[in-house]
C-alpha cells in the first residue's frame, strides 16, 4: 500500500493521485484560486504550495503527484507567509475584492482567502491587469475583467467541460486579457451562454447579469435545492431567492445528474416563474363568452360539474384527461387516479406522443 | 435510459442517432464531448449537420425517415463481418436464426440507396460499433417521432442484442427523455394502458389489486391515446382536462387539434399561464410553478429526485395535486384526502412496484434509480445486467417502410422539425425569461444556401410553406446545417405555427406522430 504523511498523519493513496487530492480527503484545507475539481489541475495561482521534505522549493500540490513515503506539510509559517504575499499581490491588481455573492457560485473565493490570510494590507500598489468588456451587452454574462486574476478557470471550463472553446486569452503578464475570438462579443463566437464560466470565476469578474439585478433588494439570499424544469437530464440547481423573489440559479456541484454543469435554459431561464403573465386566479367562461376571474370554489364547482354532467349524459368514457410531462409526479398520479376512480375508465394519457 | 448518465463518459464507441443533444440535452452532451476528448469514437446519424457532428469521427447524413434502412444495413455488416457477440446471443436472446437469416437481405449497398449514406460509411459505423467491448446508443425523438418509431427503436435493440452492448457499464440503449418529468408522468400511470408502475390495466390481477387499494371498481379496458382522443372529441369524448400542455401549439395538425377542442362540451385547463390552449377552456385553474412547488421528478436515467419550493406561489395558484383532490371531492370521490405532496408521493410508492422501496424521505438526495422494489434495494442505475424482464431479448424482424407522406411534385421538399437551444417547446417559459430573445427572437426556416438560390428565395425574407394540411409564412434562413432538399424549423413560436403543417401519419403501435417528416412546398412571399 502506498502512503504519505500529511501534517503528521499517515494517508494511504492510489498512485496517480495528487498531493492536493489526498490532502483534501484528509480535510487539510489548502487554499486555491485556479483550482476547480472538475477540471485538469493548472498550477497557476501557486496558493496551494506545500512543503515537501527533501524538496528545496515549495511544491504546487494540485499538480504534484504523491509518491510513497512523502512527508508533506500543508501549512507552515513560511508557506503561510508566501500565501499571504501572493494574495496581497493578487488583490492589488483588482478594482475591488468584495463582490456581491449573486455574481456567481465561486465569486467569494478571493475575498474569503484574503480574509483568511489577513491580506488586506494594501502593501502593494499593483498595476491593474484585465480590462472590463463593457461593450458586450449580452443579457446574461457581465465581463468585468477589472476583477480578473488570470486563473483561466473560465477558459478551461469552456474547453474541457463544455467542449465549446469559446473563451481564449491574449497577451501575457500584466497585459493578459481573457477574450473571445476576434475580441468580439460572446454572441459572435461559439458561446452557448451556459454560464459555467460565471460560476467557476473566483473573483466575480464574470458575473450573472440576471442575478445581480437583485443586488439592491433587501434581505438575505435564501437557497432551495431543486431540479431544473426543462429537459429530462434532471440537473440539480440551487434556487436563490430574496424576500420571496426568485433572483437566480446556481448549479449544484454535487448534483448527481449534472455534477455542476448547466445549460442556458437551466442557468438563465428562471424568471418566467414570477412573470406578470402568471395566472393569479381561476378563470371561468361566462355568458358573454369571455374568461373572467373567479373564486376557487366557483371554478372547481364548474369544472367538476362539467365532468359529472358529461359522465351522466354520455357515459364514463366521455371524460378524458391529459397529464403533463412538465408537472411533478404528484400531478400525474392525481390526474390518473381522478379519472380511474372517478369515472371508471382509463381515458388518460400524458403529452409524450406529440 | 438503460444506463446512467455517468456511463456516457465510458463507451469506446458512441452511436448517436436522431438526437440533437447539444441543443436539446446540452448537459448530457458535455459528457459525450468529454468521452470523445478521452479517446472514444463517436458516430452521429442525423439528416442535419447538427452540433454533435463537430465532435464526431463519422457523420452519417441519412435522409429523413430512413433510419430502419441504415440500421438493417449495419446489422447486416455486423453479422457478415463476424462481429456478433456469440455468447451473449446464445445465452440472452431468442429468434436468433430467423433474425440472422432475415438481415442477409439488407446489404449496405441497399441501405445506401435508401438512406443516401455511402455504403462504406455504413460499414465503418457497423464495424466501429460492433468491434468494441463497450458501445452505446443514444437517441431522442428523431427515432421515435415517425410512423415507424417502434421499428426504429427495435432496430437499435437488435444492434445492441447482436453485440451484447447492454447491461454493462458504458453500453446500453439510451433514449434521452425530452421533458423534465415525461418519464415520471408515465411512471405514475398517466397512460391509457397502464396503472402506476407500468402495471397493465387489462391484467385482472392488477385490476383486483387497484380495486382493493382504491376501494372502487376500475376498468379492465384500455383507454385511448391522446391522439385518438382528439379524433373523438365531440363524438365519444365530451369533456377534457388538460394539465400543463399547450396542445394547440405543440401537437401536429393544429387546425384539426383546435377544432377537436372546440367540439368539446367542457374543457378544463390547469396551467401557469393563459396559454393558447388555456384560452380555449371553460375553466382555467392556476397551478403553482416550478420554483413554487414541492414534489418529485424522474429524469431520463430513471433517477427519482425531489423538487423544492423556493418562493411562495403567485396569487392564488395551487399545486396540481391539490386542485385534483378538490375536483375529486366535488365529484363525491374518496381517497383524495392528501395534505401534502409527500402524502401523494408516498401513496404512489405504495401502489407501484418500481417505487415500492422508495418514499419521500428516502429520495432526499436523489441517489435512487428505479426499479427499487423494497427498502433494502439499492435501485438500478443499469438495467438488464442479469436478464431481461421477459426472459430473453427478442430479435425483431423488421423491414424498411416509407414515411406516411413522401416528397412529390406538389410537395417536393422534406420538412423536419425540432428544437433550438435557447427555446423550450412552445416557449411559454423561455419566452417569458428575460434575455432569451437576445439569442432567439423569432422562428426561421433553415434552408440550404444553394436551395435558397435555386428556389428563388432570399435569406432573411419571407416564404410560404405548405403541406397537405395547410400553409404558414416563415422567414428564410440560409444555413448549410440542413442538406439540399430538406428544411428545418422548430415549433417554439406560436406566431409561426409549424405544426399546422405536420401530422401526416402516426406510429400504429404508439400513436406517436410523424413530426420528423413532412413533405412541403416552399414559395417566396412578401409581407403584405
Amino acid at each position: 500500500m502506498t502512503t504519505l504523511t500529511i501534517d503528521g498523519q499517515q494517508q494511504s493513496f492510489t498512485p496517480g493521485e495528487t498531493i492536493y487530492e489526498i490532502a483534501e480527503r484528509a480535510h487539510a484545507d489548502i487554499p486555491t484560486l485556479c483550482y476547480d475539481p472538475r477540471l485538469k489541475a493548472f498550477g497557476a495561482c501557486r496558493l496551494c504550495v506545500v512543503e515537501v521534505e527533501g524538496v528545496r522549493n515549495p511544491v504546487a500540490s494540485c499538480t504534484a503527484k504523491a509518491t510513497d513515503g512523502m512527508v508533506v506539510r500543508t501549512a507552515t509559517p513560511t508557506i503561510d507567509k508566501h500565501r499571504k504575499t501572493l494574495l496581497e499581490l493578487v488583490a492589488s491588481e483588482n478594482r475591488e475584492v468584495d463582490v456581491d455573492p449573486l455574481r456567481g457560485y465561486a465569486s467569494q473565493e478571493l475575498a474569503m482567502l484574503v480574509d483568511r490570510y489577513d491580506a488586506r494590507t494594501g502593501r502593494f500598489r499593483g498595476k491593474a491587469s484585465g480590462k472590463s468588456q463593457e461593450t458586450d451587452q449580452n443579457p446574461f454574462i457581465l465581463r468585468d475583467y477589472d476583477l480578473c486574476i488570470s486563473c483561466y478557470r473560465c477558459v478551461r471550463v469552456c474547453a474541457e467541460q463544455e467542449g465549446d472553446h469559446a473563451i481564449s486569452v491574449r497577451n501575457r503578464g500584466f497585459e493578459t486579457q481573457i477574450t473571445v475570438e476576434f475580441d468580439g462579443d460572446l454572441k459572435s463566437g461559439t458561446c452557448t451562454f451556459c454560464g459555467q464560466c460565471v460560476q467557476t470565476c473566483p473573483t466575480g469578474a464574470l458575473a450573472d447579469r440576471k442575478a445581480i439585478r437583485a443586488t439592491e433588494l433587501p434581505g438575505p439570499i435564501e437557497k432551495a435545492r431543486t431540479v431544473c424544469p426543462y429537459c429530462g437530464v434532471g440537473c440539480s440547481v440551487d434556487l436563490q431567492a430574496k424576500g420571496g423573489k426568485l433572483v437566480g440559479v446556481l448549479p449544484a456541484m454535487d448534483g448527481p445528474a449534472n455534477e455542476g454543469a448547466l445549460c442556458i435554459k437551466g442557468q438563465f431561464a428562471f424568471d418566467f416563474v414570477q412573470h406578470p403573465d402568471r395566472l393569479a386566479s381561476p378563470l371561468v367562461r361566462r355568458e358573454d363568452g369571455e374568461l373572467h376571474p373567479a373564486s376557487w370554489d366557483e371554478a372547481l364547482d364548474r369544472a367538476a360539474g362539467g365532468f359529472m354532467k358529461a359522465r351522466d349524459m354520455h357515459g364514463r368514457h366521455s371524460v378524458y384527461a391529459v397529464a403533463s410531462g412538465r408537472a411533478p409526479h404528484e400531478a400525474a398520479y392525481a390526474v390518473q387516479k381522478f379519472i380511474r376512480v372517478g369515472f371508471m375508465t382509463n381515458q388518460v394519457d400524458n403529452c409524450s406522443r406529440a | 435510459m438503460s444506463n446512467p448518465l455517468a456511463d456516457m463518459e465510458k463507451p469506446q464507441t458512441i452511436f448517436c442517432i436522431g438526437t440533437n443533444m447539444t441543443e436539446c440535452h446540452p448537459v448530457a452532451a458535455t459528457r459525450l464531448k468529454k468521452a470523445v476528448a478521452n479517446g472514444a469514437r463517436m458516430i452521429v446519424a442525423d439528416p442535419r449537420r447538427i452540433g454533435l457532428c463537430d465532435h464526431a469521427d463519422l457523420y452519417l447524413p441519412i435522409r429523413v425517415g430512413s433510419d430502419v434502412a441504415l440500421l438493417l444495413g449495419m446489422a447486416h455488416v455486423i453479422a457478415r463481418d463476424g462481429l456478433v457477440n456469440e455468447a451473449f446471443v446464445r445465452e440472452r436472446t431468442t429468434q436468433v436464426e430467423e433474425f440472422f437469416e432475415h438481415i442477409k437481405g439488407f446489404p449496405p449497398e441497399w441501405a445506401a440507396e435508401i438512406t443516401g449514406v455511402p455504403a462504406a460509411d455504413i460499414e465503418k459505423a457497423a464495424r466501429w460499433y460492433g468491434e468494441v467491448e463497450r458501445g452505446a446508443i443514444y437517441y431522442t425523438l428523431g427515432i421515435t417521432e415517425h410512423i415507424c418509431g417502434v421499428d426504429n427503436v427495435q432496430s437499435l435493440c437488435n444492434l445492441a442484442l447482436m453485440t451484447g452492448h447492454i447491461g454493462r457499464e458504458g453500453t446500453g440503449i439510451n433514449p434521452m427523455r425530452g421533458q423534465n418529468n415525461i418519464q415520471g408522468a408515465g411512471d405514475c400511470g398517466a397512460l391509457p394502458n397502464n396503472f402506476p408502475g407500468f402495471q397493465s390495466v387489462i391484467d385482472p390481477a392488477v385490476q383486483a389489486k387497484f380495486e382493493k387499494l382504491w376501494g372502487v371498481k376500475v376498468d379492465l379496458e384500455k383507454g385511448c391515446t391522446k391522439v385518438a382522443a382528439l379524433d373523438r372529441c365531440g363524438d365519444e369524448i365530451k369533456a377534457m382536462l388538460i394539465c400543463g400542455e399547450n396542445t394547440v401549439v405543440s401537437d401536429p395538425n393544429l387546425a384539426h387539434c383546435r377544432k377537436a377542442l372546440e367540439r368539446l362540451d367542457h374543457l378544463v385547463v390547469a396551467d401557469i399561464f393563459l396559454t393558447e390552449t388555456a384560452a380555449m377552456a371553460d375553466v382555467v385553474l392556476p397551478a403553482t410553478s416550478w420554483g413554487e412547488t414541492d414534489g418529485v421528478n424522474t429524469n431520463t436515467e430513471r433517477r427519482v429526485q425531489r423538487l423544492r419550493a423556493a418562493v411562495p406561489p403567485v396569487g392564488e395558484a395551487k399545486p396540481d395535486w391539490w386542485l385534483l383532490s378538490e375536483l375529486a371531492k366535488r365529484c363525491g370521490l374518496r381517497g383524495f384526502e392528501w395534505q401534502s405532496a409527500k402524502d401523494v408521493f408516498n401513496e404512489l410508492c405504495e401502489v407501484s412496484p418500481l417505487y415500492h422501496g422508495l418514499d419521500w424521505d428516502r429520495i432526499d438526495t436523489g441517489e435512487y434509480h428505479w426499479p427499487c422494489p423494497d427498502k433494502d434495494h439499492p435501485g438500478e442505475p443499469r438495467l438488464h445486467s442479469e436478464g431481461f424482464i421477459n426472459g430473453r431479448g427478442v430479435f425483431k424482424l423488421l423491414d424498411y417502410r416509407d414515411p406516411a407522406e413522401t416528397v412529390s411534385d406538389e410537395f417536393p421538399v422534406w420538412l423536419t422539425t425540432g428544437r433550438r437551444l435557447p427555446a423550450y417547446h412552445t416557449h411559454t417559459q423561455t419566452g417569458r425569461s428575460a434575455g432569451i430573445d437576445y439569442l432567439l427572437s423569432e422562428e426561421t426556416l433553415e434552408v440550404h444556401p444553394d436551395d435558397v438560390a435555386d428556389w428563388g428565395l432570399s435569406d432573411g425574407e419571407w416564404c410560404t410553406m405548405s403541406s397537405a394540411r395547410g400553409s404558414i409564412r416563415i422567414k428564410v434562413q440560409a444555413n448549410s446545417c440542413s442538406p439540399r432538399g430538406t428544411v428545418f424549423a422548430s415549433f417554439s413560436f406560436a406566431d409561426t405555427p409549424v405544426n399546422i403543417l405536420t401530422g401526416g401519419g402516426y406510429d400504429p403501435a404508439t400513436d406517436t406522430a410523424e413530426l420528423k417528416v413532412c413533405p412541403v412546398r416552399i414559395e417566396a412571399s412578401f409581407r403584405a
